[in-house]
């Protein structure tokens, strides 16, 4: 009984501000402290928002891209280091951590540095390199344990029964690791909407991300459209994972 | 043509995306710049972190950081036994309803706070209905830690959670059936066993919470700095890019050599778990 | 005299009020026996031990150890100990720590255990081992800190949940020897589970054969061999020739379109039953002068002896012999009236 209580205390304490937070998008008055009667209209002035919607635009924008492309880039890697020797894979590995391990803040600043020495001036293109940067690590990390599942005489039969290796690669292995690449995939979206250090120190003037606006926006005079928006997106992720949720359960039925 | 030519391009883009800017970061926190274009080496960045000002930062952040560990520890380890264990029905939805607001914007959940704690925010509403006197909540070191706590306390109930709860129930059963009571068994086994679980945790807490500088910003209002804070400075608004690489610097081989350490002790681990199989 | 160690009455298991998992099972193990639970995968008998073990409560019916009701006694208050299936050691224990376990528990002194734990160690042959990792050590070794584990609290009954299921053949062998000796050696009960009907015959006193949660028979393993009750017992214990025959009359059965004479009585007159004959009880003659006459379909040689099928119209007989006629030769088998075992149908 009394575990029950402290868990639920716990949740509560979790739950409160984002129930909240959501109460007050409904609510008429300007002022948080009073509740001045329901109310849409923060939820209109979100939409009505050029700065919010570009902002939106650009995270998945971004997103879609990095994520992309660091999936392309870490699954041909996961195959590269699956067959160096334990040396070289070491070394790579091992560098393929850094940005893993590393504060974001240092992640971002030193990704700032390289922008400006290379001369390339800061904005969505830089946005995407950053990300690409940081999400190639977890395709990777995704991808090998399933290339190491894989039997290694997959290879050599296919091999042997006269495949090519491009042949191979996409008729023998990529059905094998696709869950792989898939999580690795979706991990990376989320890592990037999520992601607002790194955006922050690579973006450039005028191109913001959902983060980086809100930060802007909250350090400043807080507008209710925020909670709007913060409402809204808890609802999606919400739902987004109830059906990752429920889809992997059926597959367990079926499996 | 190797097969292992199919990561070359990674290399490439590793070596351009991580390894020169890690390079860059050493680099400027050891060289100067003068006005007229000179470059020459310097140990006087370096020195700089170790200034009383900035010691005292560092300490706070450590200090801050340290704090927040425990109490994600305290609270934390509690809610991830219990989870395992076999109190509620339902347990995989309170594990998915623990997971859902991390995949929440971890900004919109440290300005929900905002809401909450500011002078006439909701805890000081229900204050003044209780008749008692308004406290300036927001922009203290407590409003930070609560911050911190918040965004932080799932990171470390996961991964003691995940270790806990694939303890072998039959560990449980044969400690019970050589006479062990149930504080017992918590004690010489599951507290032992969940050991790892608090090592991660630890880390998984330690690293963001030393780090932050968004948190110590919205809730702490820049009156308490921490490290990040003052790297933000540096690079966004005194742009002294050499001081603030320096303090990157140091902030990474710490981070670095903590993980190593944590990592060293996880795969000694490992390998004796690989002995079994 | 015999003692009762623990009885099981009228004991019923049912999981989430779904099907029976035990039906009604009932027996009696005496003191300082070596008891077997037989049966294949399925049939409950990890069930029955988990209930004397204290881990199941039973859906119905009652458990008794020295004749005191134990349903409602939690595991750590039973005088007996299990030896798990996967052994299930502590991992982050080494293999003293392990031992000293249970003592530690009850608290008691360095001194005891360390004694205790020495000659634990000694008797299950692993001393100097003390301070190793259990997860360095081979499955027989573990097998062996496992047991070493369970009776060091010095247990009344010792369950073991086919504990050698994970070994190989030849150390499986060893073990059922060791284990025997331990039991021997300390006068415990032991109630033993497998699936594993040889094993089953070489070490107990007394088995019982489980199928899907009944009790099919109970008795020494000599009884079970040679006085299988069903035609199930027969065929779980060795291989079997099962017919079906009509008992024409007490002390004679048709069965292959023949009278033979048996020695069974009791069964009524002109009733169907199953006739059940152990490949190691037909003899071979030559061709016409067996009771049966069949063509040889197969010879595979076995190390001690042949294995033949032979077709005698129809039924392939398993026959066990030294001798062998040639492959697609006729031959001739008899059987003697004590080895023909008649059982009734089972529905």
């Amino acid at each position: 009984m009394l575990k029950k209580a402290y868990v639920y205390i716990v949740f509560i304490f979790l739950y409160a501000p984002i129930v909240i937070l959501a109460l007050y998008s409904f609510n008429d008055a300007r002022s948080r402290g009073s509740w001045g009667g329901f109310t849409l209209k923060w939820y209109v002035a979100l939409l009505n928002d050029k700065s919010i919607i570009q902002a939106l635009i650009t995270t998945i924008a971004v997103a879609l891209i990095a994520s992309i492309i660091a999936t392309v880039i870490g699954t041909f890697a996961a195959l590269g280091i699956y067959f160096m020797s334990q040396k070289a894979r070491n070394w790579v590995m091992n560098i393929t951590y850094i940005p893993v391990l590393n504060p974001d803040i240092v992640t971002g600043v030193s990704l700032m540095l390289l922008f400006i020495f290379m001369r390339i001036p800061a904005g969505f293109m830089t946005l995407v390199l950053a990300h690409i940067t940081f999400n190639v690590p977890y395709v990777i990390l995704s991808v090998m344990p399933k290339l190491n599942q894989l039997n290694p005489h997959l290879f050599e039969a296919s091999e042997d029964l006269g495949a090519s290796m491009i042949y191979t690669f996409f008729r023998v292995i990529l059905p094998e690791i696709r869950a792989g690449i898939v999580t690795g995939f979706l991990l990376a979206v989320t890592l990037s909407i999520d992601d607002f250090v790194v955006s922050f120190f690579t973006k450039g003037a005028g191109v913001n991300t959902l983060s980086v606006l809100i930060y802007a926006m909250a350090r400043k005079n807080v507008s209710p459209a925020i909670n709007a928006l913060s409402t809204v997106m808890f609802v999606i992720v919400l739902l987004m994972l109830i059906i990752v949720n429920k889809r992997t359960k059926n597959e367990e039925i079926l499996n | 043509m190797k097969k292992s030519m199919a990561a070359f391009h990674y290399i490439v883009w590793m070596v351009i995306f991580t390894v020169v800017p890690m390079l860059l970061i050493l680099g400027y926190s050891l060289i100067e710049v003068t006005d007229n274009g000179v470059i020459h080496l310097t140990l006087d960045y370096i020195r700089k972190c170790f200034e009383p000002i900035y010691l005292q930062i560092i300490a706070f952040s450590f200090y801050t950081a340290i704090l927040c560990t425990a109490l994600c520890l305290v609270i934390g380890y509690p809610i991830a036994i219990i989870l395992a264990g076999d109190s509620f029905k339902h347990k995989n939805t309170l594990i998915f309803l623990l997971l859902a607001p991390m995949w929440m914007n971890f900004l919109l959940r440290t300005y929900s706070w905002l809401t909450l704690l500011e002078r006439n925010g909701l805890i000081n509403r229900l204050l003044t209905l209780l008749g008692l006197p308004n406290h300036s909540i927001l922009y203290t070191t407590g409003s930070v830690m609560l911050g911190m706590v918040y965004n932080f306390l799932p990171f470390m109930i996961l991964p003691i959670y995940s270790v806990v709860s694939k303890i072998d129930s039959n560990l449980i059963e044969a400690a019970n059936d050589l006479g062990a009571s149930k504080w017992n068994i918590f004690r010489k086994i599951t507290l032992p066993m969940s050991i790892q679980g608090v090592f991660s945790g630890i880390v998984m807490v330690f690293m963001p919470a030393v780090t932050t500088f968004v948190i110590t910003r919205l809730l702490g209002g820049g009156q308490k700095e921490m490290i990040g804070n003052v790297i933000e400075q540096q690079f966004i608004v005194s742009g002294d890019w050499s001081f603030g690489s320096a303090l990157s610097a140091l902030l990474m081989v710490v981070i670095l050599v903590c993980i190593s350490f944590s990592n060293r002790k996880g795969t000694a681990e490992k390998g004796e778990r690989g002995a079994l199989i | 005299m015999k003692q009762e160690a623990i009885r099981l009455e009228n004991v019923t298991k049912s999981f989430d009020g779904i099907e029976d998992v035990l039906y009604s099972v009932s027996m009696t193990v005496e003191k300082n026996e070596f008891f077997t639970l037989l049966g294949p995968s399925g049939c409950g008998k990890t069930t029955i031990l988990r209930i004397i073990g204290g881990f199941e409560k039973p859906t119905d019916g009652n458990v008794f150890f020295d004749g005191k009701k134990i349903n409602d006694l939690p595991p750590n208050k039973r005088k007996l100990n299990t030896v798990f299936q996967r052994y299930a050691l502590f991992p982050h224990m080494n293999v003293y720590e392990n031992i000293a376990f249970g003592l530690r528990v009850q608290k008691t002194d360095d001194a005891t255990i360390d004694a205790r734990v020495t000659e634990m160690l000694e008797l299950v042959e692993l001393s100097g081992y003390e301070k190793r990792a259990v997860t360095s050590l081979s499955g027989g070794q573990q097998q062996r800190v496992a047991i070493a584990r369970a009776l060091a609290v010095k247990p009344e009954v010792l369950l073991l949940d086919e504990p050698l299921g994970a070994l190989d053949l030849k150390m499986r062998k060893e073990m059922q020897i060791e284990l025997k000796k331990i039991q021997r050696c300390l006068g415990i009960t032991f109630i033993y589970v497998t699936h594993d009907q040889e094993e089953a015959l070489t070490m107990s006193d007394k088995i019982v054969v489980l199928k899907n949660g009944v009790i099919q028979q109970m008795g020494t393993p000599i009884d079970i061999y040679n006085e299988p009750e069903n035609a199930f017992v027969a065929d779980f214990i060795g291989e079997s020739n099962i017919l079906s025959g009509t008992m024409v009359h007490d002390k004679l059965v048709n069965f292959m379109e023949r009278d033979f004479v048996c020695v069974d009585s009791g069964f009524g007159e002109n009733k169907p039953v199953e006739v059940v004959i152990r490949p190691e009880d037909i003899k071979i003659v030559p061709p016409d002068d067996g009771m049966l006459k069949g063509k040889v379909e197969s010879i595979t040689f076995k190390g001690v002896h042949y294995e033949m099928i032979i077709d005698a119209k129809g039924y392939k007989w398993m026959v066990h012999s030294t001798m062998h006629p040639l492959q697609g030769a006729d031959a001739g088998m008899d059987i003697l009236p004590d080895d023909i075992h008649i059982m009734e149908v089972q529905h």
